[in-house]
């Protein structure tokens, strides 16, 4: 904790001793809040994996160890060996999934983006106001007739379940328009005027100066992905992605809480990783969401 | 949700007047096929998997379609009288999670509105590691719902759970069942998703906060005016363009809440904390009663656009500069 005085000072005409006072017990305050919020985000987590290396006994006993007593690898390998359970498939299935849907997402999105900013054909009102009048409909509307269609096609228990249908909503495509047409129009006119086609336009001079855009795009949607419940559960529930997956593994482990931990552990370790290590770039994401949302 | 741009704003176009050309010569000819081109690939998917299903819900909607059976027999507009009157065998199980959904929402919202924002308060200064604290807490949302879920199942255990013993070592009830019993069912259930989501919450309103100048407090502090009425006359103001977006995507988001219930209580006790959107899945696919289903989440949309428009319009009215950047 450093001594140097907060640059905002709660009163600048107090004497210089209260402002001191009040600074020291507003920074005393300050971690103090901030440690007990840590203490209630991270305890849980650390739990979580200190009960994966639990025997048995010690994971359902009442008496809580924070280090485990007798430390086993027990429950994964339980869970690792059992065909019934395959959670690093889960994951990996999970992860393909999500990035492929955010792909696909920011693929059709950017270029139906740019036509719609940047183009002008027939029909363009239209297209347009029907797809962002879908961007007010509940989702939950399409949900069994998207089920039906799914079970149709024959894409049940398919990743392509997971994957396609939930890349068609609107946001995408409104949002990579609203930055298309914030970006300045003279380079691609001037590509134009030289002979380059739309296509080239848009390769060449559009998409790399959306990078940014389209990077807060597929961090968005990896996020909404990974955070969706209801659709991977109902269309894949053999042996598909985490959510279907875990809830297997809560039912088949009722009494064996260790089990279910290590489960968890598996599926949240390397999205950690890979959250601390992108750390900066998601969280701008989100905020930025907000900020232009 | 406040946009950058209007709707309606023109669209602008690459191609200087001299390239446009006269029907039917040079490149004009073709800008329609290429936009064409560039949509069709996101048009294929919207057609498919948004506009495809709506028609086909609302025809669902109207008859007795039980996708296990070959006959479907037209019923107009029965599925939604018959909810409504409580003449459907499904009316009371329905609006009872339309009660759910709307306990679940006025407990969560408020406190994912409020308690977020006292976190990005407390974060809006430099200092040591604010980065770290601020990875903290939006770890759980990366998590996912499914984790979250199954890890607090076992730490609210009324057996074995950490939450219980450590309610007893400081000398509380320390028997209670958090997920079986009422009102600790819904309390577990929000405070979870206190836990899960006000990361995302509190990362929005803090790069908010970073926002407003600071030449505003400064101002405001030279006119006397205390940390209460800072807040109330800068803070709060600068902030009603994110509100707006922040309060819209908590609503929806707590109308929606489906894999907290699903996975922890599993609806219970009894069917208390089955939602909206757990009941109309399980009409659909569990009893197999797509119409009664579909016509459940048209009500239920309804609802729900409704309580959007409102929202919309209470921010809308008390913010007199429009949109801000």
């Amino acid at each position: 904790m450093s001594t140097a005085t907060p640059t905002r000072t709660p009163d600048n005409d107090a004497s210089s001793r209260d402002t001191d006072n009040t600074a020291r017990l507003r920074r005393t305050l300050q971690y103090g809040v901030l440690g007990v919020l840590t203490l209630l985000f991270v305890s849980p987590l650390l739990y979580m994996l200190s009960t994966a290396f639990k025997t048995t006994g010690d994971a359902a006993s009442p008496d809580p160890q924070w280090i485990p007593d007798n430390p086993t690898t027990q429950a994964f390998e339980a869970i690792l060996d059992n065909d019934g359970t395959p959670v690093v498939r889960w994951l990996v299935n999970s992860l393909v999934a999500a990035g492929l849907q955010s792909l696909l997402i920011v693929a059709t999105a950017a270029l139906a983006g740019y036509a719609l900013a940047r183009m002008d054909f027939a029909g363009k009102k239209w297209i347009f106001g029907i797809i962002i009048g879908t961007l007010f409909i509940p989702p939950v509307i399409l949900l069994i007739p998207n089920y039906l269609i799914t079970s149709r096609i024959g894409w049940l228990d398919t990743l392509a379940a997971v994957i396609v249908p939930g890349a068609a909503g609107a946001f995408g495509v409104f949002f990579m328009r609203q930055f298309f047409l914030g970006l300045p129009i003279e380079l691609e006119e001037a590509a134009y005027v030289d002979g380059a086609g739309r296509l080239r336009t848009f390769l060449s001079i559009a998409l790399p100066m959306a990078g940014p855009a389209l990077a807060t795009l597929a961090v968005i949607t990896f996020l909404a992905f990974w955070n969706d419940y209801l659709w991977p559960v109902i269309v894949c529930q053999n042996n598909c992605t985490l959510p279907a997956g875990l809830r297997l593994l809560q039912r088949q482990f009722t009494g064996d809480p260790g089990l279910v931990m290590a489960g968890a552990v598996v599926a949240a370790i390397p999205v950690l990783i890979l959250y601390l290590a992108l750390q900066r770039y998601i969280v701008q994401s989100v905020a930025s969401s907000g900020i232009k949302g | 949700m406040t946009t950058t741009q209007t709707l309606d704003d023109a669209s602008r176009d690459v191609r200087p007047d001299a390239a446009r050309g006269t029907p039917g010569t040079g490149r004009g000819q073709h800008e329609n096929r290429d936009a064409y081109l560039f949509l069709a690939p996101y048009l294929l998917l919207f057609v498919a998997f948004v506009i495809a299903p709506f028609g086909y819900g609302l025809w669902i909607s109207l008859h007795e379609y039980d996708y296990s059976l070959p006959e479907k027999p037209w019923v107009g507009l029965d599925n939604y009288t018959g909810l409504v009157d409580g003449t459907s065998p499904y009316a009371e199980a329905f609006w009872d999670s339309m009660k759910a959904t709307w306990i679940f929402t006025v407990l969560s919202v408020p406190l994912l509105l409020v308690l977020p924002l006292l976190v990005a308060m407390v974060m809006n200064e430099k200092f040591r590691g604010r980065n770290l604290f601020r990875a903290m807490y939006f770890a759980p949302y990366v998590l996912g719902v499914a984790v979250v879920a199954v890890l607090w199942r076992y730490l609210l255990d009324s057996n074995i759970g950490l939450v219980n013993h450590y309610l007893g070592v400081l000398g509380l009830p320390s028997d209670t069942a958090w997920l079986t019993s009422q009102p600790w069912a819904w309390i577990s259930l929000v405070g979870v998703t206190v836990w899960w989501t006000l990361g995302f919450n509190a990362i929005i309103y803090l790069a908010a906060l970073g926002e407003i100048s600071p030449d505003l407090y400064e101002a405001a502090r030279m006119d006397g005016a205390n940390g209460w009425q800072r807040f109330v006359h800068v803070t709060l103001p600068g902030l009603r363009p994110v509100l707006l977006f922040v309060t819209s995507v908590t609503i929806i988001a707590s109308v929606n809440m489906f894999g907290q219930s699903f996975l922890m209580t599993q609806g219970g006790p009894g069917t208390e904390t089955r939602t909206a959107i757990y009941q109309i899945a399980d009409t659909g696919l569990t009893n197999f009663n797509s119409g009664d289903s579909t016509a459940m989440s048209m009500i239920f949309s309804f609802f729900l656009m409704l309580v959007s428009v409102l929202v919309f319009f209470l921010f809308r009215d008390r913010q007199p500069e429009g949109n801000r950047r």
